[in-house]
């Protein structure tokens, strides 16, 4: 009987090594209502919800933006129009830092990567006849997060939607942006006070308001592997729960507003196993070791997007299987809302052609595959078990490290995060060098004729001017003195310990920019520079 | 073109100013191009004018961090400034990636400031084999202070220390377990302390601890001390004299460590030598207490490299000790010293290229060393044989 | 200038504006390190300025930018233009990431030598590095 096999060692993307098949002794002393417990009940890691996509499919929610709010705007509709059930708004790398399109750095990069908003007046055209009380919207921002919420509230107040009917999530997670996405302004003091004082301020006025989606995405896409990913994240989290404590708030009034992100990648059955994993470790973690009662406290509930690092610039097509697979990984791993990356990923932000099929691609798991009739239906595996308690554990040794070094922001004072994050990039993109591991079109099944790819979206380079013009005519059209008051209160509100929202809002309503604000904060808090390793 | 032409023009652009050139004479310096040795000669004469500042100190103390300030806050004083920063060499591949400028970000557009990081290529010691004469370029150059940051090995540096006029070791809070500095040898060679990342705990008593070594072997107030002519009643003279078994205050001071932590006799050991290098080391370069002296006592200074706090205060300190060095007229022995030094290596490294070279063109190289790799000669009996047939010729 | 050390590729690896996109110049970093190379990383969020003034300090041979942010058409010649006025000729610049192929003439004409897009083999980086290096 042949027992060669193909190669000596077996591994997927993050790089552990695989048997060729378990069995009942991986995962000795499995308990079904301890490790498990059905959907839907503690600790969750069948699912949050007794009926899942019975009750409810998944949101679906593709990221979008670019150019200026009317053009994002058209996108939203379209969106919309196509089945689509939330929306999610990508900001340029201006508004991610807090400068205004006129700001000399802005140069070259207004609307490029996202919708460029500077004030009040972007907002109000961006959801132009969307009708906020019927959609919610995610904001992928962190620093002037509380200023994107502001001018949301302020935009649904115009709408005549009362706050406690709006529903959506900012993305507000700084210390993923020290860790990975390098998108951070401030230091992390005044950085988390924001954060606390958006938590606190949602939770009595905006109850349907997800505070922060604390996103193990961005960690993953810069290299860390999956149980990095879940532990940095749940870390993180963790720590935000420490903060929310230390500011006053009771757990139960903040947790349930607590949102994740994590990312779907290729390793099919590691990360089913990371998504079960993480709602188990959450909800044990939240009612033992914080001591929360309500049961929603204990509910992690996550947002989940396809990896965009798996995806190639060769053979683009290709992109679409990869997708697929990634999505179906999401639904089996019991998502509440997804993102699925276009095709064309590796080339340009996604044309409207190739987000149409990314969305289809959802459509055709939740009507067609079957897979949305039944909840977690990969329980009981060996496999699928085995990873989930593996991935625990591992999760559970990094926490410890990150004790040890003094917890998450000293960690990322000490570059810890960023070191080990870097190290598993480097690792991994060796693996694709010497061809241990494979990307069809990159390193296997290379295509030498390949034409370079047509048809991506191009920014209307018309944008950056446009955009000046609009943010030089809110300056100089705007009742100066109510907008310098309100600067001015909010100025001094940032040296006591107020809730600083109601602030920013008369802020915003005031049409301050948010290079104004974010630039009050710049003077008074200082900025961040990045301990940067390699 | 010769090399002499290209070094000469080299250096004409050099003295008009040109930053471009400046860097092009460093990278052939660095590689040993052969243009440099003419350079050199060259640059020489306008060499002896900037006040060259060493910074050492264990890996990720601030160094970096606080060479950045110290350079922001000298410019802030009208002086120009050149930093060079060396960084270890991965013994694998021989690549680096040299990481002190990443945090060197606040001067580096400035005109005044020129800025430039040396790999230490397999150079043990803290600097790379170069640093030296592009340390001589830069002066030439005519920058007023020169900052060198060492690799951060924590080993004893002492070459930093002949290479720099005052040298400011960087320590951090908990580190500094008093056993631990003894050990990392950092201690002798410093003119300025400086306990960076005071924000953190344990600052004070780091402080505590290096004054309490530094008692051993100085007397005074931190900087310069100006000892009357005439003991005082009742105190001054009894200086730790050079050469002496164990300074005075030694035993009290040994005392007080054996009370402080969980130290071995072997610990306790070499905390008594180092007391004994100490004060033979703090005469040497510090003076001593004695009527009519003028000392040093080096200041142990807390700072914030990372806000900037304390900074002014360190760079007090590096001009007081240049006054300090002017006025004791150890500028200039220093100069003579380093000119005996130099002369001597390179009268030592060349006489012995051009030996060897002529063993080697004879075929005596060769032979001799395959001898005395089987053992049926020994290397002195050879070297001897070398010198006598080849030295001079 | 008397123990000859030899020579080493100096390479400046460098990120423009507001860019944070980190991973791909950290391993192209790394790369080149483990290749022998001299590298200096500039980090996050540098002005044209600043890296040319990195270039010309730090008397590398090699610039090599990573944009993953569509602002390669204004930021890589704005720096290309500073080094030129300061006379730097003699530098390879390099530069990779997300840079669309019709974009890539723009470049190449504003003195790039090479674009290396997503896929690139880290080991092609460093064979067409060594050739091309200018001196
Ligand atoms: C990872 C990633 C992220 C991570 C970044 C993590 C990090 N710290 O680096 C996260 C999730 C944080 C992120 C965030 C965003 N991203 Co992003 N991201 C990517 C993604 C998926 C992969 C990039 C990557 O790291 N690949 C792996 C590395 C190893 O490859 P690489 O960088 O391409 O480098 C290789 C080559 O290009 C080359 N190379 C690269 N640089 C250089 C330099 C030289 C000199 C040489 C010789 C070679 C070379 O060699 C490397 C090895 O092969 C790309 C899409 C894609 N698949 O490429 C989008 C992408 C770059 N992101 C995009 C956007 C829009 C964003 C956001 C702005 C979204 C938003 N509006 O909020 C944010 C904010 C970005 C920020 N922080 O600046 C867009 C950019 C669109 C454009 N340029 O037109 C892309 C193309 C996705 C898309 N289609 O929309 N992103
Ligand atoms: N808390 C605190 N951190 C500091 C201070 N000064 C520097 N740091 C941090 O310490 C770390 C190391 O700083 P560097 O300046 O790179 O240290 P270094 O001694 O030059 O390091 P090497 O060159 O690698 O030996 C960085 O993360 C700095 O931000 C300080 O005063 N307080
Ligand atoms: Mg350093």
């Amino acid at each position: 009987m042949a027992t060669a096999e193909r190669k000596e060692r077996f591994a997927g993307v993050s790089d552990r090594p695989v048997k060729r098949f378990y069995g009942p002794d991986d995962i000795a002393g499995f308990e079904y209502d301890r490790d498990l417990g059905d959907p839907g009940e503690y600790p969750f890691t069948r699912g949050v919800h007794p009926t899942m996509y019975r009750g409810k499919l998944w949101t679906m929610r593709q990221f979008a933006g670019f150019g200026t709010a009317e053009e994002t705007n058209a996108r939203f509709r379209y969106l919309l129009e196509q089945g689509q059930t939330g929306l999610s708004t990508a900001f340029d790398m201006p508004t991610l830092l807090g400068y205004d399109s006129d700001h000399p750095y802005a140069n070259g990069e207004v609307g490029k990567l996202g919708v460029a908003i500077d004030s009040l007046r972007d907002f109000e055209i961006l959801f132009d006849s969307i009708p906020l009380d019927k959609v919610s919207t995610s904001m992928t921002i962190n620093p002037p997060a509380s200023i994107m919420l502001a001018m949301y509230l302020v935009v649904a107040e115009k709408q005549g939607v009362a706050w406690d009917q709006v529903s959506g999530t900012i993305q507000n997670d700084i210390l993923k942006d020290y860790i990975a996405q390098k998108t951070y302004i401030y230091p992390p003091g005044p950085s988390m006070r924001l954060i606390t004082d958006v938590m606190a301020f949602c939770a009595r006025n905006v109850p349907r308001w997800n505070t922060i989606s604390i996103s193990g995405y961005h960690i993953r896409e810069a290299g860390a592997t999956a149980a990095q990913e879940l532990a940095f994240t749940l870390a993180d989290g963790m720590a935000y729960v420490e903060a929310g404590i230390r500011a006053g708030l009771d757990v139960d009034e903040f947790a349930p507003r607590l949102s994740f992100f994590f990312d779907v990648h290729n390793d099919f059955f590691e990360e089913i196993a990371k998504f079960r994993a993480a709602r188990r470790i959450w909800a044990r973690v939240m009612r033992e070791r914080f001591g929360a009662r309500n049961p929603r406290s204990w509910m992690l509930r996550t947002h989940a997007q396809t990896a965009g690092v798996s995806l190639t610039a060769q053979q683009p097509e290709n992109n679409i299987v990869r997708v697929a697979l990634q999505a179906l990984a999401a639904v089996l791993g019991g998502t509440q809302s997804l993102h699925t990356n276009s095709y064309d990923e590796a080339l340009a932000l996604p044309s409207e052609e190739a987000v149409r099929i990314a969305l289809r691609t959802q459509q055709i798991i939740a009507e067609e595959s079957g897979v949305a009739n039944v909840v977690d239906p990969l329980a009981g595996s060996y496999y699928v078990e085995y990873l989930t308690n593996k991935l625990e554990e591992e999760a559970w040794d990094y926490f410890g490290k990150i004790e040890a070094l003094g917890g998450v922001v000293a960690a990322i004072e000490k570059g810890w995060f960023q070191q080990q994050i870097a190290d598993s990039a480097y690792r991994f993109q060796r693996r694709v060098m010497n061809g241990d591991y494979k990307v069809v079109g990159v390193n296997a099944y290379v295509d030498p004729d390949e034409k370079p790819a047509t048809n991506i979206l191009k920014v209307n380079p018309e944008v950056q001017r446009r955009q000046i013009e609009r943010v030089r005519e809110v300056r100089a059209t705007r009742d100066q003195k109510a907008a310098e008051a309100a600067l001015a209160e909010l100025r001094r509100a940032s040296q006591t310990d107020e809730n600083l929202m109601p602030y920013i809002i008369e802020c915003v309503r005031s049409y301050c920019t948010v290079g104004e604000i974010c630039g009050a904060w710049r003077e008074l808090w200082g900025e961040y520079r990045e301990e940067s390793v390699y | 073109m010769k090399p002499e032409d290209r070094a000469a023009e080299l250096f004409a652009r050099l003295r008009s100013g040109d930053r471009r050139a400046l860097a092009r004479a460093i990278t052939w310096i660095e590689n040993g191009a052969e243009e440099a040795t003419a350079l050199l000669r060259l640059v020489y004469p306008l060499t002896g004018r900037a006040h060259v500042v060493g910074i050492t100190g264990p890996p990720g103390a601030g160094k970096s961090t606080l060479v950045d300030r110290l350079a922001s806050e000298q410019r802030a004083r009208g002086r120009t400034v050149a930093i060079v920063a060396v960084d270890p060499t991965s013994p694998f591949s021989g690549g680096a990636i040299l990481g002190d400028r990443i945090r060197m970000q606040r001067t580096l557009t400035d005109p005044g400031v020129f800025m430039r990081s040396l790999a230490a290529r397999g150079h043990l010691g803290g600097l790379s084999p170069a640093t030296g004469e592009v340390v001589s370029v830069l002066d030439a150059f005519g920058f007023d202070v020169i900052l060198v940051e060492t690799v951060g090995t924590g080993q004893s540096e002492v070459e930093i220390m002949a290479l720099a006029h005052t040298t400011c070791v960087v320590v951090v809070p908990g580190l500094g377990d008093e056993i631990q500095a003894i050990k990392a040898g950092i201690l002798e060679i410093g003119d300025v302390f400086v306990c960076n990342k005071a924000d953190r705990d344990g600052a004070d008593r780091t402080v505590n601890e290096i004054e309490m070594m530094l008692d051993l072997g100085h007397m005074g107030q931190p900087g310069i001390n100006r000892w009357p002519a005439e003991p005082a009643e009742g105190g001054g003279a009894q200086s730790p004299a050079a050469g002496a078994a164990l300074p005075p205050g030694a035993d009290a001071a040994l005392r007080r460590l054996d009370r402080t932590g969980h130290h071995s006799a072997a610990d306790l050991a070499r905390a008594a030598g180092y007391m004994t290098r100490a004060a033979v080391h703090a005469a040497e370069r510090h003076g001593t207490a004695n009527p009519g002296d003028i000392s040093w006592r080096p200041p142990v200074l807390k700072t914030v490299a990372k806000d900037g706090q304390g900074v002014e205060a360190v760079v007090d300190r590096l001009d007081e000790h240049l006054t300090f060095l002017r006025e004791t007229g150890r500028w200039e022995a220093r100069r003579e010293k380093d000119a005996a030094l130099r002369l001597q290596e390179l009268v030592g490294q060349r006489a012995a290229r051009a030996t060897l070279d002529r063993a080697r063109a004879a075929g005596d190289l060769e032979l001799l060393v395959r001898q005395v790799a089987e053992r049926r000669l020994d290397p002195y009996t050879a070297a001897d044989e070398i010198l006598r047939n080849h030295w001079g010729r | 200038m008397e123990a000859a050390s030899g020579r080493r590729i100096r390479v400046l690896v460098a990120k423009l504006g507001l860019d944070a996109h980190d991973r791909g110049a950290k391993v192209v970093a790394r790369a080149y390190r483990d290749a022998g190379f001299e590298v200096i990383y500039t980090g996050l969020y540098q002005r044209p300025e600043a890296v040319a003034a990195a270039a010309i300090q730090e008397d590398v041979d090699v610039v090599a930018v990573s944009s993953l942010a569509g602002a390669h058409g204004v930021l890589i010649p704005q720096l290309i233009q500073l080094l030129r006025e300061q006379g730097v000729d003699d530098v390879l610049i390099l530069a990779g990431g997300i840079i669309p192929e019709d974009e890539v003439p723009a470049l190449l004409e504003a003195g790039v030598s090479r674009v290396f897009g997503p896929g690139s083999d880290l080991e092609e980086i460093i064979e067409y590095t060594r050739e091309n290096v200018k001196r």
